[in-house]
This record gives C-alpha cells, sequence and structure tokens, in this order.
C-alpha cells in the first residue's frame, strides 16, 4: 500500500494516528474510575480500620505492608498523580490555553512522565529513605 | 406524543439554567480536593510513623480532623461527579442507566458517611479519661 504518512488519518477509532493527548484522555477516565472504586475503598478502610481499633488497622497495615499491598499502593498512587497532573491540564485548558499543537503535545507527555516520577520519587521515599 | 423534530419540540421554552452546573461543581471540587490532598500527603509524610496510635492521635486534633471532613466531602463529591460522566457515556440503556446511577449514588453516600463518621469518632471519642 502506497501511502502518504505525513497526510492527515481519517477520524476513526481503528486508524486514527495516537497522539499523546488521546494517551492522556483515556488515562485520565481510567484513572479516574480506579480512584473512584479501589481508591475509594482503600481509603474507606483505613479510615473505618483506624476508628474501629488497633487491631482492626493492625489487619490493614498487614495488607498493606504485604507485597500485593505495595503493588495496589504503587498502582493507586500513580493513578493518583496521573489524574491530578492530566486534570491540571484540564484547568488550564478550561481558561482556553495550551491548544497549540506543540504545547498540548508537550503538556500531554509531561502529565505522563510526571506522574511516573512522583511515582517513583514517592516509592524510592517510603521504601528506601524511610525504611 | 407531539411530531416535529427535537429542536422544534423544544425552541421558545427558554434555558434550563443549569446547562454547566454539573461541569462548574466538578472544576470546583477539583481544585478544592487538589488542596485538600497535598494537605494530608504532606502530613502523612510528615508523621514519624504510620501506625494506629499515631494515626488515631494526629486524626484527632481539629486542624486534622477538620481538613479530613472536608476532604472527604470534596473528594466524594467528585467522585459522584466523574463518575455519573462515565456511566452517562456508556450505559446507553434507560433502566440499566438509572440503576447504576442509583448505585454510584448509594455507593457514594454510603461509604462517604462511613469515612466521615470514622474522623468524627477518632476525633470525639477520645480516650475515656477524666477530664
Amino acid at each position: 500500500m502506497h501511502r502518504n504518512p505525513a497526510r492527515p488519518m481519517s477520524p476513526h477509532l481503528t486508524v486514527w494516528k495516537w497522539g499523546p493527548h488521546m494517551l492522556v484522555s483515556i488515562l485520565h477516565r481510567v484513572t479516574g474510575g480506579a480512584l473512584s472504586t479501589v481508591g475509594v475503598l482503600a481509603f474507606v478502610w483505613w479510615l473505618a480500620a483506624a476508628a474501629t481499633g488497633e487491631e482492626a488497622y493492625k489487619t490493614f497495615t498487614d495488607h498493606a505492608d504485604n507485597w500485593y499491598g505495595v503493588l495496589v499502593g504503587v498502582g493507586l498512587s500513580w493513578a493518583f498523580f496521573m489524574k491530578t497532573l492530566a486534570g491540571i491540564r484540564h484547568l488550564v485548558m478550561d481558561i482556553g490555553a495550551g491548544y497549540e499543537i506543540s504545547a498540548n503535545k508537550f503538556w500531554a507527555t509531561m502529565t505522563v512522565s510526571g506522574s511516573a516520577l512522583l511515582t517513583a520519587l514517592l516509592w524510592f521515599y517510603i521504601l528506601v529513605v524511610r525504611a | 406524543m407531539k411530531q416535529g423534530t427535537a429542536i422544534g419540540r423544544v425552541r421558545g421554552l427558554g434555558s434550563a439554567r443549569s446547562g454547566t452546573h454539573h461541569w462548574w461543581l466538578g472544576r470546583l471540587t477539583s481544585v478544592s480536593t487538589l488542596l485538600l490532598f497535598v494537605w494530608l500527603l504532606v502530613s502523612l509524610l510528615r508523621l514519624p510513623r504510620l501506625d494506629h496510635e499515631m494515626v488515631t492521635e494526629w486524626l484527632a486534633s481539629p486542624l486534622a480532623a477538620v481538613p479530613m471532613v472536608l476532604l472527604i466531602v470534596s473528594t466524594f463529591w467528585h467522585t459522584k461527579l466523574g463518575m455519573q460522566v462515565i456511566i452517562e457515556d456508556y450505559v446507553h440503556d434507560e433502566g440499566m442507566k438509572l440503576f447504576t446511577l442509583t448505585l454510584l449514588n448509594f455507593f457514594v453516600i454510603g461509604l462517604g458517611a462511613l469515612a466521615f463518621f470514622s474522623v468524627l469518632k477518632i476525633a470525639f471519642g477520645g480516650d475515656a479519661s477524666p477530664s
């Protein structure tokens, strides 16, 4: 097939050329959904356990300190940073800024790499500096 | 049911004046949730330990309990608004949509109440020592 890749592509889900803005868009929704379910449940469990007593709290921390607990924690913290940075990007775009293609691409990329960096820094602090 | 196009049926009735209400509440709660989570993250990282005694002692202070209940209201409200948009986007069957949205409200208000009460119990419960 002879196709000039520089030409714009037809706007259809299966043939659309993926860009960072599309990745951020769907990640914003997916991380929002994850935080609304897993994140909310973990948060409420933590608070309710603290209010119930020492034993219930220990059950929570025993799970949280386990390898799968850390895995969920890393996932939730990444989702939190991703959703937060993408959300701030949305607030900027709500005032009408950041729509130029180069700026839009740059900040879309920065939300994804920024969330990875913040997650790495947080868990480096938790697992290496504090432990 | 009257014949005619959708636009013809609503023309002249005026605006419901609530078109941007959901969107605006979403933005408002996004900013408050952001500020309160920065507070929570910094507060938790500043605590020397995260065991039961330390966490409950910290949460019992008014300067921790009040931002925490605000955080719960802000976050759970934002969760409800965001999940509602996701459900409305993907659940097209009217009956199923009504059911899912009802479930969402029960989920958010129920767990929000549990989290809210947990903070109050820690803040007001204290120890039984005479004052």
